[in-house]
């Protein structure tokens, strides 16, 4: 295997169409992702994750590859600077999947290129969102670090 | 959470995870080469690993690929660290502010 791939895997305790909108809809991505999701989710539309200040500046943009609600969707995923050229993007799998009275939601994340700042960057960064994601939608309350971290990344830049 | 740390607490299962750490996406037959450690063995230690969602898998073809899957370990940060650090940094805050209430008093 040449490219890096992630797959990381967590159980929710929510019902899987709640846990669909709370992926593809910006007023709840804002509250656990510190980022807007955007986009019309139709296959072939693009989609950017984008910053919530007035500004709004695109952080990642890509193209929707399939979306299947509320079981299935995938993204290509890319660096506004290389948004134009697909052959730089990554892609990412979101898949959810009923078990008894939870939710599996897997995401995996392949065609990265290995030892890449965006590597790195999301090695890091899924199971930050994927945890604060699950205490989100479990408890209502985002994990506030997460959020913070976003914004002192920003301020850093 | 029981199984998160139950997991973790054999010293060959944390060295499971760091070699997936390292590698993304070996099979059972490289990570026995990798570990020195008999099939059975290590099929037992990915078996608890995955049993407490550290290692997630994906089946291609004949072959199964693991990977090291973070989430739960960061939840234990979320629980355990996290809670700490903000302590840690309330009791500072305190102490600077009755440092610079001093000075200025």
């Amino acid at each position: 295997m040449t490219e890096a791939e992630f797959v990381y895997v967590t159980y929710i305790a929510a019902a899987q169409q709640r846990i669909w909108d709370a992926l593809v809809k910006p007023e709840f991505t804002k509250q656990y992702w510190g980022k807007a999701n955007v986009s019309d989710w139709k296959p072939g539309s693009t989609w950017e994750h984008r910053d919530t200040d007035d500004a709004g500046s695109v952080m990642i943009a890509g193209k929707v590859v399939e979306s299947e609600p509320p079981r299935r969707l995938v993204l290509t995923w890319a660096a506004p600077r290389d948004a134009a050229d697909p052959a730089a993007h990554s892609r990412v799998t979101f898949e959810l999947e009923p078990i008894d009275s939870m939710v599996r939601l897997t995401v995996t994340h392949d065609r990265l290129t290995p030892g890449s700042d965006m590597n790195r960057s999301i090695s890091a960064g899924w199971p930050r969102v994927l945890s604060s994601l699950k205490s989100f939608l479990e408890t209502g309350k985002a994990l506030p670090t997460w959020v913070k971290t976003a914004q002192a990344a920003k301020t850093a830049q | 959470m029981d199984k998160v740390f139950k997991a973790l607490s054999d010293p060959s299962r944390r060295k499971l995870l760091d070699r997936l750490y390292a590698t993304s996406g070996l099979t059972l037959g490289q990570l026995c080469e990798q570990m020195g450690m008999s099939r059975q063995a290590v099929t037992q230690h990915l078996g608890v690993l995955e049993g407490a969602n550290l290692v997630s898998t994906v089946w291609r073809g004949r072959e199964k690929h693991h990977y090291l899957n973070s989430v739960p370990i960061h939840e234990i940060y979320d629980r355990w660290v996290r809670k700490f650090e903000r302590r840690g940094l309330k009791a500072l805050d305190q102490l600077k502010r009755q440092m610079e209430g001093e000075a200025y008093d």
